[in-house]
Order: C-alpha cells, then sequence, then structure tokens
C-alpha cells in the first residue's frame, strides 16, 4: 500500500495547451516526467496522397492546410519545387514579393508562437500583445491577396496578382511599429526573474544531439548550429540580402527563445531591403497553360518559420498530377525530440517545451 | 439588549453582504484591470460598459447544471467549496474598518469583533482555506485536480511559515494581538509599520500572493498545465464557490496588510501634525483606498507576470522567505529589547 506507484496522465488531444490535437502520455512520479509517448493522427488529412489527386495549380491550396498559421511559405515550398522540376524562370519582382510575404509569413508565426509560448508559462498579456502586431500582418495580407489565414498566394511560375498600390509603403510602416513593439516583448519576458527561472536549463539539447535527431529551424540554431537554408541554400531572392543567423549557445528553452526573438529583427531587416531594391517587370515566368513536369523527381526545402520545410515530388511525366508527392514538415521531426526533452523535467515545464519547439499539427498530421 | 444582540447581528449582515457583492464586482474590476493592461476593452456588452456582467455570470452558474463525478468522493467533493468559502468569509471578523462611526446617535464601532488574540485568529482561519482546495483535488477522484490538491500542500506548508514567522516581529513592535491594538499602536508610534517593517511588508505580500493562489503562484489552478487544476471537476455554483473564496480571500489578505503595514484607517503620516486637512477624510475611506490599492496590485501583478514552477516556489519559500523571516525576527527583538 505504501510503496511509490507511477502516475499516468493524458495530456491532450483536448487541452487547453497542446496547440491542437496533439495528446502526451505522460508518466509521472510525483511531478517529475518519468517518460512520454506522443500519439499523433488527430488532424491527419491525408493530405500527401490529396494532392496526388489534385492537378499541379491546385496543389498550392492544399498546401496551405498544412502548417496554416504560415502558409504563405507553405505555398512557396511547393511552387518552387515543381518550378526546379520543369526549370522554369521566375522573373526577380515575383522573387522579390514571395521573399517578403514568407518573411511577413515568419513575423506572423513567431508573433503566434510567442504568445501562445509565453501564455504556457502564465504571462497572458504578452500573448495579447503579440496577436495585436499578428493582426497587422493579416491585415496585409489580405490586402494583398484577400485572405487572411490560407492565402493561396503563390502561383507555379510566379505570382498571381502584382502588389497592390501603396503596399509596400504600408509594410515598410509595420515594420517601423514591429521595430518598437518587439522592445516591448522583451521588456516583459526577457530579464524577467520568473521568466528566466522557467525557461534557462529547460529541455537542453546539444549541437551534435540535435542535428542527429533531425532537428532544423530556431530549435536547431538554438543549440548552437548555424544552419539556415535561407543562407545555406538560398532560394527565392534571399541571396540578394544581408541578414544574420542568430544562434544560441545552451540550447535550453532560454536559448530558443532569444533566437526566435532576433528573428523578428532579421525579417524586418530582410523586409526592407526587399522593399527598398523590389524591381520592376513581370510577375509571371513563361509557364505552359497546362502545367505537365517532365518525367523526373525532385526535392527542395525551403526555411519555414519552424525550420526545415522540404518537398519531395516525384512527375511520370504523363498524368498532370504528381505521381508522388512527400512532405518534410519541420513540426513533425521537431516533435520528436520532445520526449529526449521532457525526460526528468516537471509537469510545468512539459508545456513550456511544446511550446518552444513550436509545433503546428496540422502540419504534424497532415 | 440593542448594543449586545441587533447591532452585532446587523453589522454581520450588513459586512456579509457587502464582502458578497464586492467581491462578485471584483470579478468585473479584475476583468477590466487585465483587460486595459492588455490593451482591450473588456467585458462591455451586459449593461453600460459592462457593469452588470457580474449579474449575468451568477445567473449564468446558478442555472448551469450541478455536477458530481460518479467515482467522486461525494460528501468530500461537496464540503470542498464550503471549506475553503467559509474561512475567507468569518476572517472578516476581526478587521477594524474604522475605530466607530455615528448612526443614528449610536456610537458604534466599525468592526465585529476586537478579540485580543486577532491576528492569530486571522492566521489560523485563512490557513484552513487551503484544505478546501487539498480536499477539492482529493476528492474528485480525478488525475489533474490530485496534482493541483499536491501543489496546494506544498505551497501552504512553504508559505505559511515565512508569513507567520513576520507576523510575530510585527507583534514584537506593537505588543499585542489585537488588529484594533496594531493600528493604535501605529498612531501612537506615528507611523506606518510598512516603514517600520518594510522586509515584513514584502514578505507577507508575497505570502499573501502564494496563500490566495495568485498569479505568479496560481499553480493548482494552473490553467495550461492542469486545465484548471482543482476545479475541473466543479460545475455551477459550487465552481463558483472556489472564485468567490479566492476573491474574498484577496479582500481579506489586502485588508490584513492594511491594518497591519498601512495603518488601517490612519491617514497617511499619522504623526505629522501639518497634514492636519487630511483628517477631514473619513477613517473608513483611507482603509478602503488602501484595500483597494492593495487589491490592485494583486490584479496588475496576474496581468503581467508569468507563473513560477513548483519546485521554484517551495525554494523560494525555505530557502529565502522563511531564513529571512528569522532574520528579521531575531534583529526586531535585539532592537525592541535594546531601544
Amino acid at each position: 500500500m505504501f510503496d511509490t506507484s507511477e502516475l499516468v496522465i493524458n495530456m491532450g488531444p483536448q487541452h487547453p495547451s497542446t496547440h491542437g490535437v496533439l495528446r502526451v502520455v505522460l508518466r509521472l512520479d510525483g511531478e517529475r516526467v518519468i517518460d512520454c509517448d506522443i500519439v499523433i493522427g488527430y488532424l491527419h488529412r491525408g493530405i500527401e496522397k490529396l494532392c496526388e489527386h489534385r492537378d499541379w495549380a491546385q496543389i498550392v491550396l492544399i498546401t496551405d492546410r498544412m502548417d496554416y498559421v504560415s502558409a504563405a511559405t507553405n505555398n512557396l515550398g511547393y511552387v518552387e519545387t515543381v518550378e526546379k522540376l520543369m526549370s522554369v524562370e521566375v522573373p526577380a519582382r515575383a522573387r522579390y514579393i514571395r521573399t517578403i510575404l514568407s518573411e511577413l509569413q515568419r513575423i506572423a508565426s513567431h508573433c503566434l508562437w510567442l504568445g501562445t509560448h509565453a501564455m504556457d508559462i502564465g504571462a497572458m498579456t504578452v500573448f495579447l500583445y503579440a496577436f495585436r502586431e499578428r493582426e497587422l500582418v493579416l491585415d496585409l495580407f489580405e490586402e494583398y491577396c484577400g485572405a487572411r489565414l490560407t492565402y493561396n498566394s503563390m502561383r507555379i511560375g510566379g505570382l498571381p496578382l502584382d502588389i497592390p498600390p501603396g503596399w509596400d509603403r504600408k509594410v515598410r510602416a509595420f515594420c517601423d511599429i514591429l521595430e518598437s513593439k518587439v522592445p516591448e516583448y522583451e521588456e516583459l519576458l526577457t530579464q524577467n526573474r520568473i521568466w528566466r527561472d522557467r525557461t534557462r536549463g529547460i529541455g537542453v539539447i546539444g549541437g551534435e544531439e540535435a542535428v542527429a535527431l533531425g532537428l532544423s529551424g530556431p530549435v536547431l540554431r538554438g543549440s548552437g548550429v548555424p544552419r539556415d537554408i535561407r543562407k545555406d541554400e538560398p532560394y527565392a531572392a534571399y541571396a540578394d540580402f544581408e541578414f544574420d543567423v542568430p544562434v544560441g549557445a545552451a540550447g535550453d528553452t532560454y536559448d530558443r527563445y532569444l533566437v526566435r526573438m532576433e528573428e523578428f529583427r532579421q525579417s524586418m531587416r530582410i523586409i526592407r531591403q526587399a522593399i527598398d531594391g523590389l524591381p520592376e517587370g513581370p510577375i509571371m515566368g513563361k509557364v505552359p497553360r497546362l502545367i505537365k513536369p517532365p518525367a523526373g523527381e525532385a526535392y527542395h526545402a525551403i526555411e519555414s518559420p519552424k525550420g526545415e520545410l522540404g518537398y519531395f515530388i516525384v512527375s511520370d511525366g504523363k498524368s498532370n498530377t504528381p505521381y508522388r508527392f512527400r512532405v518534410r514538415p519541420p513540426s513533425f521531426c521537431n516533435l520528436q525530440a520532445l520526449p529526449r526533452l521532457i525526460k526528468g523535467h516537471l509537469v510545468s515545464d512539459v508545456v513550456a517545451l511544446i511550446g518552444s519547439i513550436d509545433i503546428v499539427v496540422g502540419e504534424v498530421d497532415r | 439588549m440593542i448594543e449586545t444582540f441587533v447591532v452585532p447581528i446587523l453589522k454581520i449582515l450588513v459586512l456579509l453582504n457587502a464582502v458578497l457583492v464586492s467581491v462578485t464586482f471584483m470579478t468585473l474590476l479584475e476583468r477590466k484591470i487585465i483587460a486595459w493592461v492588455q490593451v482591450r476593452l473588456g467585458p462591455m456588452r451586459v449593461g453600460p460598459h459592462g457593469v452588470l456582467q457580474p449579474i449575468a455570470d451568477a445567473v449564468k452558474l446558478l442555472l448551469k447544471e450541478d455536477i458530481t463525478p460518479s467515482r467522486a468522493d461525494k460528501w468530500v467533493f461537496t464540503l470542498a467549496p464550503i471549506v475553503s468559502m467559509v474561512p475567507a468569509l468569518i476572517a472578516f471578523a476581526v478587521i477594524p474598518f474604522d475605530r466607530e462611526a455615528s448612526f443614528f446617535g449610536y456610537r458604534i464601532p466599525l468592526y465585529i469583533a476586537d478579540i485580543n488574540v486577532g491576528l492569530l485568529y486571522i492566521v489560523s482561519i485563512t490557513s484552513i482555506g487551503i484544505y478546501g482546495i487539498i480536499l477539492a483535488g482529493y476528492a474528485s477522484n480525478s488525475k489533474f485536480p490530485l496534482l493541483a490538491g499536491l501543489r496546494a500542500s506544498a505551497q501552504l506548508v512553504s508559505y505559511e511559515i515565512a508569513v507567520t514567522m513576520m507576523l510575530v516581529s510585527l507583534v514584537v513592535n506593537a505588543g499585542t494581538l489585537s488588529m484594533v491594538g496594531i493600528v493604535e499602536a501605529q498612531l501612537q508610534q506615528g507611523v506606518w509599520y510598512a516603514f517600520l517593517q518594510p522586509v515584513a511588508f514584502v514578505v507577507l505580500f508575497i505570502g499573501g500572493l502564494a496563500e490566495t493562489n495568485r498569479a505568479p503562484f496560481d499553480l493548482p489552478e494552473a490553467e495550461q498545465e492542469l486545465t484548471g487544476g482543482f476545479h475541473t471537476e466543479y460545475s455551477g455554483m459550487r465552481f463558483a464557490l472556489f472564485f468567490l473564496a479566492e476573491y474574498a480571500n484577496m479582500i481579506v489578505v489586502s485588508a490584513v496588510a492594511t491594518t497591519l503595514f498601512l495603518g488601517g484607517w490612519l491617514r497617511p503620516f499619522p504623526g505629522v501634525e501639518a497634514l492636519w486637512l487630511l483628517d477631514y477624510v473619513p477613517g473608513w475611506l483611507w482603509f478602503f483606498l488602501k484595500t483597494f490599492a492593495f487589491i490592485y496590485i494583486f490584479m496588475w501583478i496576474r496581468a503581467t507576470l508569468p507563473r513560477y514552477r513548483y519546485d521554484q516556489l517551495m525554494r523560494l519559500g525555505w530557502k529565502v522567505l522563511i531564513p529571512l523571516g528569522i532574520v528579521n525576527l531575531v534583529i526586531t527583538a535585539t532592537l525592541k529589547v535594546l531601544l
């Protein structure tokens, strides 16, 4: 009767801080997590298979639904993969606008991450502040393409629309606003004693192990590995811009937080350069009316806000649908580090860690 | 006859109602204050600027289905909200709102009882309240509330000692345990004890946050971790009772802190004759202003700070606050003997 026994609790799939329908089964000793098991699949919609039954142009809008808080980067990854398959030249203006869109998207996604991460740790005001700025990004997207969440904002070979008149000025004004707001978030968190106590030394992972686990994005950079696809294998127009890749040192939750906070600033820097150097010209490359890539396969990865988002697409050259469509989602690959990170920490740290690796279940399950 | 029975009963009735009504409206106040911090409007729909929101909430909660989980310990499950609510209310018995006031020619003291162990009474009564949470966590027969109950008991043992230690050093200063006596001691010495005992003041405030389960020490209800913690399985009015208790406790802690450290009904700088103009403000108004200031800080902190972790809270309690309490007590006692 008086032996110690372990307590198994089910966190999710409906739980206030699992960021979607993620289920984490925790084995606890008191409040200490001994082991955890992640159960995914509650949001599985069969997107990969679905894409094999849609023609090439229709797939863009399905990719919106994977990481639904950063639809523009999903679009970008897909259209660039098909462009690589078809060897299409994309006009410079389109590439610049794509870059602006995906950096705006990164800011929006990081705003959402910051808000929910802080809220999980109990600082609820940051959530409202971050969403206030995210709203401005959504307004910009709405003005550009009419949608606020699932944009369908890119086409194979270019863009559906040119930017509306005056939009570039608004983007610049937004950067100025955000520039003044980021210190506001930092003031609430970065030097906050409780925040540092809650995040420092939590979920430490070294650079080598992070690489071995296949982590990417801010989670990997937090561990000190300077891997950023924007820098290492530039796509869109990233080769034309100057920006730094922030890296952490300790590889804990606090460093991952700092990396993402710095990414806000670097994104603004890229957007400003892109707006300044926005070339004139067409926004669509030479693409046949009926898209039918030649037989072959292509893998192309981009740096989504969450990490390496890769598409592997096989075309048989005959049908007007992909033969095989496979996504390498950053959330899914980063999520597999969770059991490793959680072990030995307390229940309160579980929510901090789920927030820290920044997953979107729509992308984990697809 | 009137003096011994009618007046006290009337006072109790008025006080109970006042507390319950102000508790209800404190929920609105908190929502408004947090909304303003977060650049929102807060409740705006029910009545002008949402002033009738608490009434709508109360009606909603009363009409909700009252569920007892089938595997719960029914008696304890029912008892838990009562255990947390009642101590919060009866603690008001010894809080002096003013020296006395005159009604229809009667001079009536504005407190229900002035017992000579008033402070001891408050310390013992308020620590019963946390049993409500522990019992709720145990009786729900559910895992998240159980964890919350464990956290609540850990919190209780870490903070009660530190706070009590601070109160002892205050008593050394005042020389009495009576709440009225402590205020009068501050009048005689001409200084609020917040200035005489700053360490005790700060620790009592931190301990007050922890005892009322307010952010950043709201571990037992930690919504993001424990899905609401101890009240996960509660619904309807029983659920509401926990919240009424939390807010009532907030008033108790603020009122006690006001009485002990900010001179209760005394005006600022009670010893300075030059500020005689301030004497025209009635004592109870000073009392309410100071209490409100505390409550405001409670809400402000909730909007600003992240939540502590359970082991960090224990560390803060045992390794920082309790040693601080002992040192403070020793220094106070030494000075008292020497001077």
